[in-house]
């Protein structure tokens, strides 16, 4: 079984990889009724002697002594990695998977990238490898960050260069938070901008996130179980937004707590299928292999369902068609994109539970004669089907979409890119820090507008007649 | 006479399992409608081919289990081992940490030449336990990456190392509206190269074991046990042992009244010497009467001529071209791949 190792960076990343951990420890423990360190386990987490002197030594097989995660934690400032350290996760880190430093980035991605880079480079180096050679068959890094800022935005796309040049054949899926219209952090455009550069060409997947879209969905949710109604009390493990706080137990929830386990479960049902078993399983390498038809375009629009499970047994479950439905319907998707009305590179259903394969026929059945595929994949379809359903639920099902319904984001980013620079506003702060330039700048903007130039052009085939291409000629 | 089964890939060996599972639960049951020395000769020639016997008498499936992640294979000798009926091999799996990613140019490129050695002195232990080996039976999907390309590879391999046994391949067609996207170009180079090296090809598709499922079996919540079921019990009845006069368990022709239609034949093919039938008293998998019918015919055709439409379509577009080229499969090889099933289809149509 491989391994994958989770890379948190910045105050976003670091906040919504302990809700990962978090969700992550409780699925286990879930399944995991005889406390053996299984393959499934294996994957994420390492089992630790930890009475030895030292590092501790891995046991391989047999009774969980000590559960160890295989996570590099990165901030620029530790606040948020010492809570994280005291909070009710903190036997699972320990002090050699961390870097942090005191002064921050100041939301600047040149400090993150260009300074923070250099002067950290041989340590996040020493730190991955580390992390790696506890690894008998590392299959993927995730990354996760948020993209407005400067030490996610910067540091993180940073390593993403690290990781590449270090351990080429490991994939790079990057979890990328991206800052809303009404982001207090001013240059925020530019980060992105920036950091989008190097997504562009270091990662081979990014599952782009909106801070709005979790909003909505989270207000929903709330509406759903305060409205009261009779025998609508909801199961509450089984909430997409719910876990017991990764970090220290604070007297009231903040927002952003309920809108990171949403990513935290994105995260959890993407590699379902590669931990747990099921009838048709689905590894993290299929994922590229299906949904990146060219290199560049591996941005995937994501949407999980269902959000959260009624708790009275009288009334009977959703149909399971509904939740087809629903991972279509905008409201589910985790950017603020419409993939309906777009058009499709390839789509993948991943589910989870008591689902057949002839569920699954009914509904893409169903479903596909109001999607728009490209001519080239007109049933484009990557299916998985995995026994383990989320802790909470019978079944669920999250869809990846391959979607130039992701233009417009891109198109939005730009935009306020545009604004900025005309105006030259706040560039000083970026071109005093060294080894960075204005090229920096029309480099990045460049490999966007090229990049949504590509959507462009996908787009105006959409409503264009299907033509098949004329076959060889065979003489006989 | 013995064969040896080599299953590859998930689909191949989720259907594997289900195949000598049914051949052993057919074996042990008691609905033979037959005589009982009927029902023992029977059941000494289908143990003879298919199981080992082992001191304990529990049969040992005659079977490779070959796969590059360990998921299923340890569900498949769990679930074979708790049967109590009849188990695998000790040692007769092969499997990596890491999958083929439904990448064909990683399973036959890749995988194949560096696993090659491993797997083929798996092969030879098992062809060493048999007086006569008549020849390798392989169970693989055409549409991911391990079964589908190191499949290929392996076949290849079997016909070089093995050049007088016979290779059939049992393949699974996958659906047409996808499990794999890629399904297409697998399944296209996964053929083409299959060709080179296999005596004879039986298809499965997908598809219409779904219909059987649905239509004939009436299963409302059809999953792919019960698909496997269907195509194990097709497998079995076509591999079932058969009389012949002499009263010993030989392939035997024998010439039937009926399909005489020279219409449904090619030119150069008598209706009489076309049809072979082979007939055993002993009834399979609880049927009291079944046939089953395999047929060379341009039944595959229309099946054929989409996978190659639609993979071509992609091929024009370069879709998906790069996660081949960076393992090796360059364009020319496509281009290769799909000039030999171009050449299959024209033969089929001018029969």
């Amino acid at each position: 079984m491989a391994q994958s190792v989770i890379v948190q960076v910045g105050q976003c990343g670091n906040q919504v990889g302990c809700c990962f951990w978090d969700l992550a420890l409780r699925e286990h423990a879930a399944v995991n009724r005889k406390g053996i360190y299984d393959d499934s386990l294996k994957n994420f987490f390492r089992n630790v002697d930890t009475r030895g002197a030292g590092d501790g030594i891995d046991i391989s097989k047999g009774k969980i002594c000590s559960l160890k995660a295989r996570a590099v934690l990165i901030d620029m400032e530790e606040g948020v990695v010492n809570e994280i350290l005291q909070g009710p996760l903190k036997d699972i880190f320990d002090s050699k998977q961390l870097i942090t430093s005191v002064s921050g980035s100041g939301n600047n991605w040149a400090v993150g990238y260009k300074f923070f880079g250099s002067l950290y480079r041989d340590q996040i180096v020493e730190r991955l490898r580390q992390t790696a050679e506890h690894c008998d068959c590392l299959q993927c890094f995730f990354i996760i960050h948020s993209m407005g800022g400067g030490t996610g935005s910067g540091l993180g796309t940073f390593i993403l260069n690290v990781l590449e040049d270090e351990f080429p054949e490991v994939y790079r899926f990057v979890t990328s938070v991206f800052p809303s219209g009404e982001d207090d952090v001013i240059t925020s455009p530019y980060n992105s901008v920036l950091a989008m550069k190097e997504l562009n060409e270091h990662a081979d997947c990014v599952l782009p996130i909106e801070n709005e879209s979790l909003f909505d969905i989270v207000s929903k949710i709330n509406q759903m179980v305060t409205s009261g109604k009779p025998g609508q009390t909801v199961k509450p493990e089984s909430l997409v937004t719910s876990n017991e706080g990764g970090i220290k137990k604070k007297p009231q929830k903040k927002p952003f707590d309920t809108m990171n386990n949403i990513v935290g479960n994105l995260l959890l049902n993407l590699t379902s299928s590669a931990r747990f078993e099921g009838s048709l399983n689905m590894d993290l390498n299929e994922i590229t292999m299906n949904l990146v038809p060219f290199p560049q375009l591996h941005y995937l629009v994501s949407s999980l369902t269902p959000l959260y499970t009624l708790a009275d047994v009288n009334i009977p479950p959703r149909r399971l068609d509904q939740m087809f439905s629903d991972a279509f319907s905008k409201n589910h998707q985790l950017i603020q994109a419409d993939p309906k009305h777009s058009l499709y590179l390839a789509c993948a259903l991943l589910v989870r539970g008591n689902v057949q394969i002839s569920d699954l026929r009914r509904n893409i059945e169903r479903l596909k004669s109001s999607l728009h595929f490209v001519s080239w994949n007109q049933e484009g379809w990557k299916t998985s089907l995995c026994s383990v359903p989320p802790v909470g639920h019978s079944h669920s099902l999250l869809a990846l979409a391959n979607n130039t319904c992701v233009k417009p984001t891109f198109m939005e980013l730009k935009r306020r890119f545009t604004k900025l620079y005309k105006k030259r506003a706040h560039l000083h702060h970026y071109l005093q820090v060294d080894g960075m330039e204005e090229s920096c700048f029309t480099e990045a903007v460049s490999s966007l507008s090229s990049l949504i130039e590509r959507y462009d052009e996908l787009d105006a085939t959409k409503d264009l007649p299907i033509e098949d291409q004329r076959r060889l000629n065979i003489v006989i | 006479m013995s064969i040896v089964t080599i299953q590859l890939g998930q689909c191949g060996n989720q259907i594997g399992y289900e195949v000598f599972d049914t051949l052993c639960r057919d074996l042990n049951s008691t609905q033979g409608f037959c005589s009982k020395k009927e029902n023992e000769l029977y059941e000494t020639s289908c143990k003879e081919h298919f199981f080992n016997e082992e001191k304990n008498g529990v049969p040992v499936a005659r079977a490779l289990l070959i796969d590059m992640e360990p998921k299923v294979i340890s569900q498949t000798l769990l679930k074979a081992a708790h049967s109590g009926r009849w188990k695998y091999g000790q040692h007769s799996h092969f499997c990596q940490k890491q999958g083929s990613g439904n990448n064909w140019a990683y399973g036959y490129s890749v995988h194949g030449p560096k696993h090659k050695e491993s797997i083929m002195n798996l092969i030879q232990k098992e062809v060493e336990k048999y007086d006569s080996l008549s020849g390798f039976s392989t169970i693989m999907s055409m549409a991911g990456g391990t079964g589908s390309g190191l499949g290929a590879f392996l076949t290849q391999n079997l016909r070089d190392t093995y050049p007088n046994s016979f290779i059939i391949n049992q393949i699974i067609w996958p659906y047409g509206t996808g499990e794999v996207i890629v399904q297409n170009y697998n399944s296209v180079l996964t053929l083409s190269h299959l060709y080179r090296s296999s005596d004879a090809l039986l298809v499965h598709e997908n598809d219409v074991v779904y219909k059987i499922c649905a239509k004939l079996m009436n299963i409302k919540q059809i999953s792919f046990r019960d698909i496997n079921q269907v195509i194990a019990h097709q497998l079995g009845s076509i591999f079932q042992p058969t009389y012949s006069s002499e009263g010993s368990f030989q392939y035997r022709r024998n010439l039937l009244g009926g399909f005489k239609d020279p219409a449904l034949y090619t030119s150069w093919l008598q209706p009489s010497d076309a049809f072979n039938e082979w007939r055993t008293q002993r009834a399979f998998n609880k049927y009291e009467k079944s046939a089953a019918l395999v047929s060379n015919s341009q039944f595959l055709l229309k099946p054929l001529d989409t996978i190659i439409g639609k993979a071509w379509n992609m091929f024009a577009s370069k879709a998906y071209v790069h996660q081949y080229t960076k393992f090796g499969i360059e364009e020319e090889d496509f281009l290769d791949s799909f000039t030999v099933l171009e050449q299959v289809l024209a033969n089929y149509c001018n029969l």
